[in-house]
């Protein structure tokens, strides 16, 4: 039982920052049908921009209090990472609109490398450690031999999160900028007819998505304390499969997906094998795309379009 | 600048200002199919024009034309003195030109009423609950859908969705490929009698296509009738509707 607590929580943890990554993964394939592969690398070089920033932040500017670094490091590496995926739409997508569907694709895989190997040249192979951020415990359970814990920055996660995704929820169904987003989704010739820029919307998808991979890097960071030129391509492939477990465009989808899939790894490596944990995920991807193609909350085609 | 009206046919009531909205020379190609053929259309402020023609004639293709989707390779469109040939479509919409497209395209994952504000984005929603009173009494049938997805909508009510759409965003030139498409008699004459009094009460303009001839060019000012991509026929309504070829070609059996 107190396992079972503690791998609920842990994977609640996980879950929340996959989700955030889903997000940006299910939003570009929404609105021009592309699998973004260089989206897991764009949450890696946030977590290097938050690496630096935090190093910044303590070091340099001498700020103590954890929750003003955190703060100033959240809000400087979602503003370079919008900027990093909104130049990289400019430069490698957006041109290749109206060529054959997979060109972008491709296009994404090359630049997926090039951060990766980019990050790698520049701040070397190795894992780059930060200083624990947040170290307190809660102990929920303890029946003597195991304790089940809940960490502050686990608190920390789950609570940016669950605040950043009703506000995303809210720009995406409450504002104009968020309906006109879902107007191109559904039908950009018309959205266009109606005065809406396609390009500008889709380029603040792209900005979007970046900023919550922005926050999961962040916290990504704080979690494990290191960032790694690799990362980009494991917990890439998670929040991938999240979005499609979840039903690919669908935004509820995408957190629900990414949920389940921080549960699955954690149970799975709890009850059956830490090693094979990441198979774990790869395989619900493949028996995903086999049975269940549209996903759990994927739309079922029942419009008259 | 000549007056090109009198390039494709005499007119009665030859104008001397300067056309809202003027075609000229239009040729589109899907490929290498021509589909429209060098079109010229005048369409003045204050007037209602119709565009008859038979299936694939290439009247959508002019639609979708005015509004850059696809670019025409040859010719030029004005719209009130401006070239708007290359503009790009959103601009297009903020010049105040509203469609209503074929196939209605109403966004399925939207609900009614955000289909209605999709129409009112050009015009900053200035005038919002006003506009939205004046769809309403038009087409009750909305509000009582209000919080309907557009997706699970009939045919009609997409239709009347699709139109309402149009005039949120309080058009200076009005266009409709088809509003009588799937609608019931009783329906199409509602639409009818209120394009005609948006007309005459707010001086609306108004450019629309129809397979419904009879209807359209009795309501019309004008009319065009193209063939195969070419206009071969213009004037005022009643007259085309007393000319024989019109008559033989897409009257038969449709007047009523
Ligand atoms: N996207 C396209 N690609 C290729 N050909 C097209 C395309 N759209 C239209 N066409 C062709 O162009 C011609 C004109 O089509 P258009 O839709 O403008 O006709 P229409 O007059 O609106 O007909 P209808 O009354 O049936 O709506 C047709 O021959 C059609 O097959
Ligand atoms: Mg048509």
């Amino acid at each position: 039982m107190e396992i079972f607590v503690q791998q609920l929580i842990n994977g609640l943890t996980l879950g929340s920052i996959y989700g955030l990554i889903a997000i940006g993964y299910t939003m570009v394939f929404g609105i021009i049908g592309m699998v973004n592969f260089a989206h897991g690398d764009v949450f890696m070089v946030s977590a290097f921009i938050a690496l630096i920033c935090f190093l910044l932040v303590t070091t340099v500017m001498g700020i103590t209090s954890i929750f003003l670094a955190l703060a100033i490091v959240l809000v400087v590496a979602m503003v370079f990472t919008s900027l990093l995926n909104w130049a990289i739409e400019r430069v490698a997508y957006r041109p290749l609109r109206g060529s054959f569907r997979l060109a972008p694709m491709i296009s994404a895989i090359g630049m997926s490398i090039f951060l990766a190997n980019f990050v790698q040249v520049t701040q070397g192979p190795r894992n780059k450690p930060i200083p624990p951020m947040v170290t307190d415990v809660i102990v929920l359970m303890d029946n003597g031999s195991y304790q089940v814990t809940l960490a502050w920055k686990q608190v920390i996660i789950m609570a940016i999160t669950a605040i950043l995704l009703a506000g995303f929820w809210y720009l995406v169904q409450k504002t104009s900028l968020g309906r006109a987003q879902r107007a191109c989704e559904q039908d950009r010739k018309m959205a266009a007819l109606l005065g809406i820029n396609v390009d500008h919307t889709i380029s603040l998808t792209f900005v979007i998505g970046a900023a919550l991979a922005a926050v999961a890097g962040t916290l990504y960071l704080m979690y494990y304390g290191v960032a790694n030129f690799a990362d980009g391509f494991v917990p890439g492939v998670k929040a991938f499969t999240a979005a499609v477990l979840g039903g690919i465009g669908s935004l509820p989808g995408a957190v629900l997906g990414g949920l389940l899939i921080g549960l699955i790894e954690t149970f799975w490596s709890a009850y059956f094998s830490i090693e094979y944990k990441d198979v774990a995920a790869f395989s619900i991807l493949a028996i995903t795309l086999i049975f269940m193609p549209q996903g759990l909350l994927g739309r079922p085609e029942v419009e008259k379009v | 600048m000549s007056d090109t009206l009198t390039a494709t046919a005499p007119v009665a009531t030859a104008r001397t200002d300067a056309p809202m909205l003027q075609v000229r020379g239009v040729k589109t190609f899907y490929g290498n199919i021509m589909a429209l053929r060098g079109v010229d259309v005048n369409v003045y402020k204050g007037e209602i024009v119709t565009l008859i023609g038979s299936n694939g004639a290439g009247k959508s293709t002019l639609m979708m034309t005015i509004f850059g989707q696809p670019r025409p390779r040859e010719g030029t469109i004005t719209f009130e003195g401006r070239d708007i040939t290359n503009v790009p479509t959103h601009e297009i919409a903020h010049l105040k030109i509203a469609q209503s497209p074929e196939g209605r395209r109403i966004f399925p994952r939207m609900s009614v009423f955000e289909n209605l504000q999709m129409g009112a984005a050009v015009d900053g929603f200035a005038h919002f609950d006003a506009d939205l009173e004046k769809v309403f009494v038009l087409f009750p049938r909305l509000k009582e859908r209000i919080n309907q997805r557009g997706g699970t909508l009939s045919g009609g009510e997409q239709q009347m969705l699709a139109i309402g759409r149009a005039l949120m965003s309080r058009p200076r030139l009005l266009m409709l490929d088809e509003p009588s498409l799937g609608l019931a008699p009783l329906v199409v004459r509602q639409i009818f009698d209120a394009i005609r009094e948006l007309n005459r009460t707010e001086g609306l303009t108004v450019f629309l296509v129809e397979q419904n001839a009879f209807h359209a060019l009795k309501l019309a000012h004008r009319g065009y009738v193209l063939v195969n991509g070419a206009i071969t026929l213009s004037g005022e309504g009643r007259e085309l509707l007393e000319r024989p070829e019109v008559r033989a070609a897409y009257l038969e059996g449709g007047a009523h």
